[in-house]
């Protein structure tokens, strides 16, 4: 029978069925990092236990890492505690920790793919939801509470029920100016903030053929946006192309054989899934948020929704807390809000590709004034890519800050946070309420490329129009 | 390692109404900066709760009467967002045994099973009974009984559900699943030996 990629991975790394019915499944790989990890040492310490395969265990500091403060110890002591802390629990259960001394720490996901760790047909865990990045390169991963964490470092295996699939197909073409990061607001925005509970998402259709792993990696980041705690993509040749020669990518004839065991991961023709979803490629417009969720978003041509005009009490409900919150006018353009900061990196578009499409068209522009405007690598290695082609220099000539790499602005938990109730184009994955570390600062989700614009008007604005991409 | 039976959770109840309540307005961020749970309680909903100066919003934890409350009530795809396990951990530092919803999101429904605490959906409308009861009458008792799946109060019933899974872990007594997962070790190493990727 035609199995999906979900259902083939699954069966792979199903050890047996538990007395409640779910299964215990094998993690062949765990990422961990400082801030979901020491409790969970603490708790394999007081059971008396071990790590079972430190050799699949790899850890990287992201979360509280300053991003313009290289020598520690670090201003906060408590930014400091949870990095001694994690250095210390990977040190003594032999632990691999891609440490700023290594020049290859960054963001956990965005880390894992760059080393060749993430790899087809595998299953990754990690403390953190979006740990659904990794499904670009057809492996299932999971984000994980502590606790699981704690079962996946004892045991390598974690208990859980099986999802449901749903394949989500877009096809067509992408007008100029629109990105992968508009195709999943799309998504998210079309199937609702929990329209992908208990779901897995499959991602396919032309568009997806044609994505490069940047891109694949982007949309696969947010599935958990959109309620799905896993979002994949088959593995295919753009898949083995990236992975090639990285440093835990299989060599020699090892290469061959794991590329076709790889290949005989990817979902069947005619494989049963649980819901159908298609998509136009060329109904997705570069897509902004207006809410407190990643799925209130509308493209940058609408009008922000009214709650006058709701279909729904709950709707309505919602409109009227999310405009509270933002301070937005019911029924008005969202082009040409105001802004005070605009924040470049993170998980979703933190990657090489993302700088290089602003550095393209931003060069020879100014940030405009009063705007903060900082850019984030989101691994060392990432940092180091930009530099070598110049970028940085294009985006601090433009006035944006180049900092060093970590998850900074994306949700604030180091130096790097919105004041008061600062308005902040984003290209990270959430815009709920205080999360850019301000209880009253407001967040409006885009592509990089949206916040470049937004950055060199002052307001919400078209890149389209602005870089005039159309014509390039 | 010998778990309670959690077959009912007895206790008065509190409503924070909403849709989408997200784990960083459950627990914001900055509280996450510590190497162990303890001390989360306080900052449950800390953002809503309280004003930048530490004094108290307008909010229904913040009232005399529903205070000693073990039950939380809430709206639709409740604990969405961040898979951080230190939101169910300030819900149950604060003092909340059960949290009965419309609906959960995903991980955070996972990692409240993994520490004792049931959750439990229930229709709209019945929340909303009880959430009535409760405004009536702040010390009311309410029963979710994980066996019968009904939830008791001011002599009513309503009915709950509870993903089967999640409920048989909890009224035998094995919804912390390490003893479990710890026993399966021989069968681990046998799938392990399968998949070259986890060659030493």
């Amino acid at each position: 029978m035609p199995k999906s990629l979900f259902q083939k991975v699954w069966d792979a790394h199903t050890v047996r069925t538990l007395a409640n019915g779910q299964t215990q499944l094998l993690i062949g790989t765990h990422l961990i990092h400082e801030v979901t990890s020491p409790q969970a040492f603490g708790m394999v310490r007081d059971l008396g236990l071990k790590v079972l395969m430190p050799h699949r265990t790899f850890a990287t500091v992201d979360h509280i890492v300053p991003t313009d403060q290289f020598v520690e110890p670090y201003a906060d002591p408590l930014a400091q505690a949870m990095m001694d802390e994690l250095r210390k629990n990977c040190a003594e259960f032999g632990i691999t920790f891609f440490d700023r001394a290594s020049g290859k720490q960054g963001i956990v996901h965005i880390v894992g793919p760059e080393q060749g760790i993430t790899q087809p047909g595998t299953t990754i865990a990690c403390g953190d939801s979006h740990t659904s990045t990794h499904g670009a390169f057809g492996a299932i991963a999971f984000g994980i509470g502590t606790s699981q964490v704690r079962d996946v470092l004892a045991t390598q295996t974690m208990a859980l029920g099986a999802l449901k699939v749903r394949r989500i197909e877009v096809n067509g073409k992408l007008r100029p100016g629109v990105y992968a990061k508009d195709v999943i607001l799309h998504i998210i925005r079309k199937l609702g903030v929990n329209g992908g509970t208990g779901y897995a998402y499959e991602y396919a259709g032309n568009i997806f053929d044609g994505f490069t792993m940047e891109e694949r990696m982007t949309v696969c980041n947010m599935s958990i946006e959109g309620g799905a705690r896993v979002g994949y993509v088959n593995p295919d040749e753009t898949t083995f192309a990236y992975l090639k020669g990285r440093p835990y990518a299989p060599k020699g004839a090892a290469w061959d054989s794991e590329v076709a065991r790889w290949k005989s991961f990817a979902s069947d023709p005619g494989a049963n899934y649980d819901d159908v979803v298609k998509i136009d490629a060329g109904d997705i417009a570069p897509t902004v948020t207006w809410g407190i969720n990643p799925a209130q978003a509308i493209s940058i041509t609408e009008n922000i929704p009214d709650p006058a005009t709701a279909t729904s009490v709950d709707e309505k409900a919602g409109i009227e807390e999310a405009l509270a919150y933002m301070k937005l006018p019911a029924g008005a353009p969202i082009k040409g809000t105001k802004i005070s900061v605009a924040f470049l990196g993170s998980c979703t578009n933190g990657r090489l590709s993302d700088f290089q499409e602003v550095a393209k068209f931003i060069k020879g522009r100014k940030v405009a004034p009063g705007v903060k405007a900082i850019a984030v690598p989101g691994s060392q290695i990432v940092a180091l890519q930009c530099e070598k082609l110049g970028l940085d220099k294009i985006l601090s000539e433009a006035g944006f800050e180049w900092r060093a790499a970590g998850c900074s602005m994306c949700l604030a938990m180091n130096p790097d946070k919105l004041v008061g109730d600062q308005l902040c184009a984003s290209s990270s994955n959430r815009n709920f309420k205080g999360r850019q570390g301000s209880t009253t600062g407001r967040t409006i989700l885009m592509s990089p490329l949206m916040v470049a614009a937004a950055a060199v008007t002052g307001q919400i604005a078209d890149a389209r129009e602005v870089f005039h991409v159309a014509n390039n | 390692m010998a778990l309670a039976k959690i077959t009912s959770v007895t206790g008065r109840a509190v409503n924070v109404p909403g849709n989408d309540i997200d784990t960083d307005r459950i627990i914001p961020a900055r509280f996450m900066k510590c190497v162990t749970f303890d001390g989360l309680g306080e900052f449950l909903f800390y953002d809503v709760r309280k004003n930048l100066d530490g004094t108290d919003k307008p909010h229904p934890l913040n009232e005399e009467r529903f205070k000693g409350a073990t039950i939380l009530l809430s709206g639709a795809n409740f604990g969405c967002g961040s898979s951080r396990e230190h939101a169910p951990q300030a819900i149950a530092k604060y003092g909340f045994k059960a949290v009965i919803a419309e609906n959960f999101a995903e991980i955070f429904f996972g990692n409240s099973t993994t520490l004792g605490i049931p959750c439990v959906t229930a229709s709209r409308e019945d929340i909303a009974k009880i959430a009535a009861a409760t405004e009536a009458d702040p010390r009311a008792e309410v029963v979710i009984d994980l066996v019968k799946l009904e939830a008791r109060f001011a002599g009513q019933s309503v009915k709950i559900a509870q993903r089967e899974s999640a409920r048989d872990a909890l009224v035998n007594g094995r919804w912390d699943a390490i003893g479990e997962l710890l026993d399966g070790r021989d069968a681990v190493k046998a799938t392990a030996a399968k998949l070259p990727y986890l060659a030493a």
